[in-house]
Order: structure tokens, then C-alpha cells, then sequence
């Protein structure tokens, strides 16, 4: 070697012999439970949950201790959709950085749309996502295969390999399958290893060249709008193909009334079907657009009042599942250009739980219901153990200081793109310390002895 | 190092009635030096003009450019074909090779719509839209409003205007919707259902899917450059079946006010959305607006590059 890098033991991933939260509300929807109580992890595993269970245990020679006054404990979060970029876009975020954004925003898995370059439609790129992430060794990375060759729509991928590698449900994201003759297909073959598939719900005959929802503020902006209904159409096919072959269905990223409305409905008839929303959708109209701040082009578009409002009294009362990030990094080369031109996306992973905490108590939701749809409903919509704060679970946990508030361009983001329309806003609750598989994978809180 | 200018003239929306009368009024003073026998003034003498054209275009940039040498500045004409994007270079950087090159007003025709406030946000220059995607195209509307008042005197208040064609993609239309209702006018826009924007009348426009009631007691027929490559995007079938139920005969023609001014903006698709004999007769001012265009872009250019007080007849 012709020159030494300085070496420093990378602190993290760290397991912790013995890991006390003292007095700290703790929050498991999943059992109900929501009280001030010590909750003990010994190496990994969480083993004692209630008041006064660190008694005894405070001297013990190892043994880290975090005063929990004032601060919550969560089951870690799950995000059902996030863009990770690696292989093909390294630029923007590989699987290390976009981990550790992941870690920072309190989740403990990630789920990686397969739209890379190449696309995630072989076992080599599965085992090679899997295998970067372990190498991380923080929060777990769940591929999410493609349905289809190339998102080309048309020939099914191995699913079964794909499955046998890490991924847990497939999707051809960003590309909607368009023939109705392979999503029946998709569906049923997918139904053979238990895998969600995944939609995103855009009937592109209707929005080819769109740029932004289509209504009033497209009108005067002068952009190509993006209607409703070609969410609408594809979602409401999908629950009848759904119907029709018993098979799993997840709808992503919904944007619109009309979703909410037909998820409802399918609900409401016992189907399998699923569904999430991104923050954006939850926090933005098409308002935002004016001015043409390409970091509001999304995909689907940013859409009206009464859209945002329903998508709110959805989660609220548990139509929608889950929240997912969408969390869709892009340099400057792909969002300071014409609005025309931008790529499609927000990154999101830390700013998640920050941005939405601040709905509570609004619309009907509670903190409870929204914990749940970070974290507990989309680890069953991908079928893995849902993180729980009860004895005998693995930890996966987020700490969280539910009085700070910050925001992100006052601070070092862990991921590499900043293509945000939130960078400047304030933010609730701070993320102080995230547990995936056990470990502290991210930390904040300096916890003492 | 200047300041950044924040006079940028990017579109109507957002102009105050104030702003837009006083550019018409100053035009006034500027078509009067444009028919003198020598058509040029100092007035922005030392000063550089970029006509940045990222889409093709005769009349508006010709235009342009006759507007700024007739007052004395340093005209450069820029075609570039392709967008930022395709060249790999970011809005930013483009910006910023602008700005070293110490222009006074950029002006700029680009076919994404937003293009020109994007730049402007950052370009130390003074911005002029010169036509952005499906949005404005401002000197375009003052000019048809210039031309309005030419003929039908300076007051425009009750006068009825109908905008009749491609409503939805066309930043004609877009801006003269915005323009001429603080001017007084009322607008009315007519057009197939497939070339009105969706919900039309939520954006507050008087919106008329057949051209018979628009024109009916009409002040101004003012007629839109029919787009033949929309009709592979099946927006309408044939035309000649456009022809037969939008376009601008003498038959129609007469349901307008006796006088009624007939405009376009140009170029003209004679026999689909005007006749040819309409568009030679006696109520167009077709080719007046042409003239109006560089008294007009005078006018905006003096606005962003003058310096303080009015020009005179003199000058």
C-alpha cells in the first residue's frame, strides 16, 4: 500500500449484551399496548416489558442504559417502497448509503423496488442486493422482484428463484402491467409462492407524456396533466383479476379518491387486497407545483384537497395499510432541468415519521394506527414477523423524541440525493436510536452505562 | 457585479393592470419610431439582448430581433435545438454560462413549459417569456390587445373577444384568457372537448364547445393555428371535418358585431381554421398584429433593460 487509510472500527451495526430503556412510553399497536414502562433487551432478544423490569439490572457490568423520560419507544418501521438506486444509478444512492438513510429514518426494513439497471428480474441481481446489504449490516434490505422481464409487461420472471434469493413480493414499479391477460397471469403464478404483487396503477394509454395531475393548476400552468381515472381504471381491474384468482394484491403508492373508494370496496367484500401511501400524497396538492419545483414531480402526481383528505380518512381508518416512502433519490442532472424533462421521485426515508407525525390527532388518526401502518401492517403485507415490543421478540425498535423538531437542511442526510419539497420545513420528533435484528443500527442518543 | 433584476416579464399571470397598460401605452410610442423613415432609437444603446430559442420560430424571434436593434442593443440570436437534458448540462449551468456573458435580457422560446421562470429564478439577466410549452406567451397577448386597441380604442372594457381553436395546448390562448379580462374584456373559448382543458369552467373561463354562440355579437374573432400533429393524437379525426364545425368562414363570420376584428397569430392554415378570403377581408388585422409584435416587444424590452424614466416621441 502506498498510503494507509486511517481504520476505525465502524461502531455500527453493535449488539448489545445488555440494553435497558428506562421509563419509556412504549407502543406496540399489535397488542395495545401504550404505557410508561423499562423495557430489557439482552443480546438482541427483548425479555422483560413493564414497569420497574430494570430493577436489579442497572448495575450489571455491560449493561447500557437510555433514560427514556419524555421519549417513545416504537416498533422499528417497515417501508414497503424505496428506490435504492443499486446496481445501475449509484450516483444517486447505493444499497450502503440508502441503509443508512433507513437507519436514520428508524426503519428496520427496507423493501427495494427492482427498477435498477439492470432490473431486478434475475437471482443475480436479487442475491447481489442481498448480499450488499449484508455486508451493511444495518437495517434488513427486502428485494422486491420485477413481475415481468424488463418491465417489458409481457413475460412472467422466475418467481420462484427470485423468491428462493430474498424477494418478498414482486412489482414492475414505475411501468404498470398493462395487459389485463398477464396481470391475471402475474397473479396466479405469484399465488404459487405467496407473493404479493405489487401494482402501480397508472394506465399509460391515458397518460402518456403527463407531467403533473390533471386539473385546474395543470390548466394554468400549462402542463400535461395525469388524470385520476387512469389509476382509478387500473385499480379497479385489479381488484376484479384479484376476485377472480384469489390471489394477493397490493395496490402502491395510491394517489387518488377513487383508489381509496374501490380498495374500500374490495375490503369490504373480503379480498385479499392491500394497499399504501406515501407521505407526499398525504402532505401535498398539486399546488405545490406552481413555480415549477421539479422536486414536486412525482409519480403518481401530487393531486387535489379532496383527494388528500380522503387518502387521509383511509389511513385513518385502515383502508389504506400502509405508509410507504417512495423513496426515489435524484441528482441535479435529473431534477435541475425543465420541469418537462425532471424525473419523477422524492427521497424520503428519513423524513417519513417526521413529516406524518404531525397529522396526528387530525382526520381521525392516531398515533397508534399510524405506528401500525410504519410498521407492523407492512411487514404483513410482505409476510415477514412483524417487529413487536413484547418478551421473547427480536428488537427491532425506533426511539424516538417526540418534543424535538429540526429541519433537514440544517442537517448531514445520509442519503446522497436531496431532491426534496421538504428540505426547509420543520419537522416533528426526532429519530434518536433505531434496533433492526436485534442490533443498534442507528444511534443518536449516546446511551450511557 | 449588478444586482439580480427582478423584472422579468415571464407571463400575464401575476401582472398588474397597472404593468400591462403601461407597456401598451409605451408600444404606442414605439410603433411611431418603427414607421419613421429611420426606425432606430439609442434607447438601449450598449446594452445585449440573447434570444434564446430552444424551438424553432421565424416570426417571434425575427421579431425580437428587429425590436432590440431598433433600439440600439446588441443582438445575439442562440437556436438551440435541444434541452438541457439532452445535452447532459443542467438549467443551472446554463444559467450561469448566460450570466458570464453579461446579457441584459435573455429572451427565451422553449417548448417545456416553465422553462423561462426556472431560469429566471437564478439568470442575473432579465427574463422575457417568448413562449414556454402549453403555458404563455405574453408578448403574443400584448400585442393582440395593442392591436385590439389600435382599432377598437384604448378602452376595452365590455368589449367580447372569442379565442376559437386548440384552447388546451395553446399559450396563446393561456395568456390572452389572463390578459384581457384585466384589460375589461370578457373572453370566450371555443373549441372541440378534446382541446379544452378538463373542467374548464372550475379555472373560471367562459368555454363554448361550438363556435356558433361564441362568435354570436363578437368584437374580436380571434382564431388559433390548428396543430396537424394533434391529430395523430386523435384529439380530433380529420381536417377536413375541423374545418367544417371550427373553422372561420364569412357565414360565420357574420354572426360576429358588424366591424368585428378578425386575428391570428400566425402562420396560418388557410382553409382549416380560417378561410382564405376571411383571412385577406376586410376585418382582419392580421397582418397589423405582425407590426404590433416589435412596437410591443420594444416595450418589453425597454421595461426590463431601460433605464429609469419614460422614452419619448423625440428620442
Amino acid at each position: 500500500m502506498l498510503w494507509e487509510r486511517p481504520v476505525a472500527a465502524p461502531p455500527l451495526p453493535r449488539t448489545v449484551e445488555l440494553l435497558v430503556f428506562r421509563g419509556v412510553r412504549a407502543l406496540d399497536p399489535a397488542s395495545q399496548l401504550d404505557a410508561v414502562v423499562d423495557v430489557v433487551i439482552e443480546r438482541g432478544t427483548i425479555t422483560r416489558v413493564g414497569p420497574g423490569a430494570a430493577e436489579g439490572l442497572l448495575g450489571v457490568e455491560g449493561a447500557q442504559l437510555v433514560d427514556g423520560t419524555g421519549k417513545w419507544l416504537l416498533p422499528a418501521f417497515v417501508d414497503l417502497h424505496a428506490h435504492l438506486r443499486e446496481p445501475g444509478h449509484e450516483y444517486k444512492e447505493d444499497v450502503h448509503s440508502g441503509l443508512n438513510a433507513a437507519a436514520a429514518g428508524g426503519y428496520a426494513h427496507v423493501c427495494v423496488m427492482p427498477n435498477t439497471r439492470p432490473v431486478n428480474d434475475t437471482r443475480a441481481v436479487t442475491e447481489l442486493m442481498v448480499s450488499r446489504a449484508r455486508e451493511h449490516g444495518g437495517p434488513t434490505l427486502h428485494p422486491i422482484g420485477a413481475i415481468t422481464k424488463g418491465q417489458q409487461g409481457q413475460d412472467l420472471t422466475e418467481m420462484a428463484e427470485l423468491r428462493d434469493a430474498g424477494a418478498v413480493g414482486v412489482s414492475d414499479d414505475g411501468v404498470c402491467v398493462m395487459s389485463a391477460a398477464v396481470m391475471r397471469r402475474a397473479l396466479e403464478y405469484a399465488r404459487n409462492f405467496d407473493l404479493p404483487v405489487i401494482q402501480h396503477a397508472e394506465d399509460h394509454t391515458l397518460t402518456a407524456g403527463a407531467h403533473m395531475h390533471e386539473g385546474v393548476v395543470s390548466a394554468q400552468l400549462g402542463l400535461k396533466g395525469w388524470p385520476r381515472v387512469a389509476e382509478d381504471i387500473i385499480i379497479a381491474r385489479d381488484v376484479l383479476l384479484a376476485e377472480y384468482t384469489s390471489a394477493r394484491y397490493h395496490a402502491a403508492h395510491i394517489s387518488t379518491f377513487g383508489a381509496a373508494r374501490i380498495i374500500a370496496e374490495a375490503k369490504s367484500r373480503g379480498l385479499p387486497v392491500t394497499a399504501e401511501v406515501t407521505p407526499h400524497h398525504l402532505l401535498l396538492t398539486d399546488g405545490a407545483v406552481v413555480g415549477y419545483d421539479t422536486a414536486c414531480r412525482v409519480n403518481p402526481p401530487l393531486r387535489e384537497e379532496q383527494d388528500v383528505a380522503a387518502l387521509r380518512r383511509a389511513l385513518a381508518d385502515g383502508t389504506i395499510d400502509a405508509i410507504a416512502t417512495d423513496h426515489a433519490p435524484h441528482s441535479p442532472l435529473e431534477k435541475d432541468v425543465e420541469f418537462a424533462e425532471a424525473s419523477p421521485g422524492m427521497m424520503g426515508l428519513e423524513l417519513c415519521f417526521g413529516l406524518l407525525v404531525q397529522l396526528v390527532g387530525r382526520d381521525g388518526l392516531t398515533l397508534a394506527r399510524l405506528v401500525d401502518a410504519m410498521s407492523q401492517a407492512p411487514a404483513r403485507v410482505i409476510g415477514i414477523e412483524p417487529p413487536r415490543i413484547r418478551e421473547g421478540a427480536r428488537a427491532e425498535l425506533t426511539l424516538v423524541d417526540p418534543q424535538a423538531r429540526w429541519i433537514p437542511a440544517e442537517r448531514r442526510l445520509q442519503t446522497k440525493s436531496l431532491n426534496s419539497p421538504f428540505l426547509k420545513s420543520e419537522l416533528g420528533s426526532k429519530i434518536l436510536m433505531t434496533l433492526a435484528h436485534g442490533a443498534i443500527v442507528f444511534d443518536e442518543v449516546g446511551a450511557t452505562t | 457585479m449588478t444586482e439580480p433584476r427582478q423584472r422579468h416579464l415571464l407571463g400575464i399571470a401575476g401582472m398588474s393592470r397597472e404593468v400591462a397598460l403601461s407597456l401598451l401605452d409605451t408600444a404606442k410610442v414605439f410603433l411611431e419610431v418603427t414607421r419613421r423613415p429611420v426606425r432606430k432609437v439609442p434607447t438601449l444603446r450598449g446594452k445585449t439582448v440573447l434570444n434564446l430559442f430552444f424551438e424553432a420560430s421565424t416570426r417571434t424571434r425575427t421579431s425580437f430581433e428587429l425590436a432590440g436593434k431598433r433600439m440600439g442593443a446588441d443582438v445575439v440570436n442562440i437556436s438551440a435545438s435541444t434541452s438541457s437534458t439532452t445535452k447532459g448540462e443542467t438549467l443551472h449551468d446554463t444559467v450561469a454560462t448566460l450570466d458570464a456573458m453579461h446579457a441584459d435580457v435573455v429572451v427565451i422560446r422553449h417548448s417545456a413549459s416553465g422553462a423561462p421562470h426556472i431560469v429566471a429564478q437564478r439568470s442575473r439577466a432579465a427574463v422575457i417569456n417568448a413562449g414556454d410549452g402549453m403555458h404563455e406567451h405574453p408578448t403574443q397577448a400584448l400585442l393582440d390587445a395593442f392591436t385590439m386597441r389600435q382599432h377598437l380604442g384604448d378602452d376595452l372594457s365590455g368589449k367580447v373577444v372569442a379565442i376559437c381553436g386548440d384552447i388546451l395546448h395553446s399559450r396563446v390562448a393561456r395568456s390572452n384568457a389572463l390578459l384581457l379580462p384585466l384589460l375589461g374584456a370578457r373572453v370566450r373559448l371555443a373549441g372541440p372537448r378534446t382541446m379544452l382543458p378538463h373542467r374548464a369552467r372550475d379555472l373560471g373561463w367562459e368555454v363554448y364547445d361550438r363556435i356558433e354562440p361564441a362568435l354570436e355579437g363578437a368584437d374580436v374573432v380571434m382564431m388559433l393555428r390548428i396543430q396537424r400533429e394533434r391529430l395523430g393524437a386523435a384529439l380530433f379525426p380529420s381536417l377536413r371535418e375541423y374545418s367544417r364545425v371550427w373553422g372561420l368562414t364569412g357565414q360565420r363570420l357574420a354572426l360576429a358585431r358588424p366591424g368585428a376584428l378578425v386575428m391570428h397569430p400566425g402562420p396560418l392554415n388557410r382553409g382549416v381554421e380560417i378561410a382564405g378570403d376571411v383571412a385577406d377581408g376586410p376585418h382582419s388585422v392580421i397582418l397589423p398584429q405582425v407590426e404590433a409584435g416589435v412596437a410591443v416587444r420594444m416595450a418589453a424590452l425597454y421595461l426590463c433593460a431601460g433605464e429609469s424614466g419614460p422614452p419619448t416621441a423625440q428620442e
